[in-house]
């Protein structure tokens, strides 16, 4: 079971790679679209690339509830990461 | 919207080719008769029947951010470097508002070829290997052939309008066409317009071998692109774009914009008579090449020099050569062509625009780049090639032509003159 922190931290990476923006900046609190400026398109980038790196499955209907870094943390914890 | 009668002119030039990652290195290459053409590396390539070509001479991950180049296909990378020279060039720096530039008065024309083949086929192989959930959300914005030109209106915040010609080999130059065009017709102020292509790929390499278009002189690959030669067999596949800032003489004057030259007409046609064959007569060259000089308002005796379209096939050298001798007749032989693919091989949707910026510059620097690789001119061809060291151009008043013809038979002429 992987922790709260190494799930964001390993986010974190995956934002930087695919958006530029600094993994510092990816912390629990922060909205995706609001604070990162990360469009729809590049979150079904992110997602699919969480998807592999953490072993679980996000539906496709799941991630517009996925508002905020911590919204994603908590849904890949439950879903056994 | 009232047609305008005033000069268009040429203000601004970008460029990313095989032999140079911008203009002025690009320049000093074509005048020094230095050829981009090298073989090709990856693992693919050993299975060929062609493994050589002319990839840029910088590749674009070497300019763009990590996270811009993962945006774009390889074709909008090299469409938006050379944008960002062409619009410094001019004088202009950041997005169109920060520029002073009214958004609603700019606009974008940049062709394309064949588009964004790297993207498409790269996320089909994804979609084989590993299913669909691999296929890149942003596939299609990055695959689209207006791609290019939508990001440089992005880039620049173009809102007059932005457009993708195609007509294969010369869309560049029917894009710079299409910039005129909107100028004239009174949509746009400033357009930035020209063409892109980066294709080198196995699939079009395996392509056109299969329809016998190109070189396959494997052992001397930069000895392969040598239009008008007797030996020629075929035309070398190169990378790369140009794009051009083009806007109304009065425009370019109210801000002191250095000018290159006149962009002072265009001629189009199209053969109706084969999907890939050449015309041998050249019937629509030649009505392509009176179309331009009308439309420039100019006379055969005017035209100072010819940039050809000469890709290095046996047929289309010698269409594009006879269609010059009955243009211009006795003429002939006192105009100086040149044949830049020989250099930097063809660049498909990106050949016009730099070709049409080596006319342009030739022009501005009275000096025509040399065409390489001519060792003996084929019999059938009756012009003055310039060879192996670049020809000066007289002083005062004169014009010069680019050629660009492509599958499907479309002609390109565009007509160039002194400011």
């Amino acid at each position: 079971m992987a922790s709260t922190e190494e799930i964001r931290s390993g986010l974190a990476e995956i934002v930087n790679e695919i958006t530029g923006v600094p993994a510092a900046d990816v912390q629990l609190e922060k909205s995706f679209t609001d604070d990162l400026d990360i469009d729809s398109l590049s979150m079904i980038e992110v997602v699919v690339a969480a998807e592999e790196k953490f072993g679980v499955k996000i539906p496709e209907d799941e991630v517009k509830n996925l508002a905020t870094v911590g919204d994603a943390v908590s849904f890949i914890e439950k879903a056994g990461a | 919207m009232t047609r305008s009668q005033e000069p268009v002119v040429v203000t601004g030039l970008g460029a990313s080719t095989p032999v140079g990652g911008d203009v002025a290195s690009t320049w000093d290459s074509l005048l020094a008769g230095r050829s981009g053409v090298r073989p090709l590396t990856g693992e693919w390539v050993d299975d060929m029947p062609v493994r050589f070509g002319a990839p840029v001479a910088v590749d674009p991950s070497e300019v763009l951010s990590r996270v811009q180049a993962r945006r774009l296909d390889r074709s909008a990378q090299i469409a938006v470097i050379a944008a960002r020279e062409a619009w410094a060039d001019a004088g202009f720096e950041g997005k169109a508002t920060d520029a002073g530039i009214d958004p609603d008065r700019l606009g974008v024309v940049c062709a394309s070829g064949i588009g964004g083949l790297h993207t498409l086929l790269g996320n089909y192989d994804q979609l084989l290997a590993h299913g669909p959930r691999k296929v890149s959300p942003l596939a299609i914005p990055m695959l689209m052939p207006n791609s290019p030109a939508a990001n440089v209106g992005l880039e620049l915040q173009a809102r007059a309008g932005v457009h993708t010609p195609v007509s294969a080999c010369s869309s560049g130059s029917e894009a710079i066409a299409y910039g005129l065009d909107m100028i004239r017709s009174g949509r746009a102020d400033i357009v930035v317009a020209g063409g892109t292509e980066a294709v080198i790929h196995p699939l079009p390499i395996a392509a056109f071998a299969n329809m016998m278009a190109l070189s396959k002189r494997n052992d001397e690959p930069e000895l392969a692109s040598r239009p008008f030669d007797r030996d020629r067999d075929g035309f070398v596949l190169g990378e790369g774009g140009a794009l051009f800032v083009l806007e109304t003489a009065s425009h370019a004057k109210a801000r002191g914009a250095r000018v290159y030259g006149v962009l002072a007409g265009a001629g189009m046609s199209a053969d109706a008579h084969h999907i890939a064959q050449p015309e041998p007569d050249g019937v629509g060259i030649i009505a392509a090449t009176r179309k331009a000089l009308a439309d420039a308002d100019l006379s055969p005796g005017d035209v100072a020099h010819v940039n050809c379209h000469a890709t290095s096939t046996p047929a289309g050298d010698v269409a594009e050569a006879l269609a010059l001798s009955k243009v211009f007749g006795d003429a002939l032989p006192g105009i100086p062509v040149t044949a830049p693919k020989s250099m930097i091989g063809h660049l498909l949707g990106g050949a016009g625009a730099v070709e049409a910026m080596a006319t342009v510059l030739s022009l501005y620097h009275g000096l025509i780049p040399p065409t390489i690789n001519v060792d003996n001119v084929d019999e059938q061809i009756h012009l003055d090639v310039v060879r192996d060291v670049p020809r000066k151009l007289e002083d005062g008043q004169l014009a010069a032509l680019n050629n660009a013809f492509g599958f499907g038979g479309h002609n390109v002429v565009l007509a160039f003159r002194r400011p």
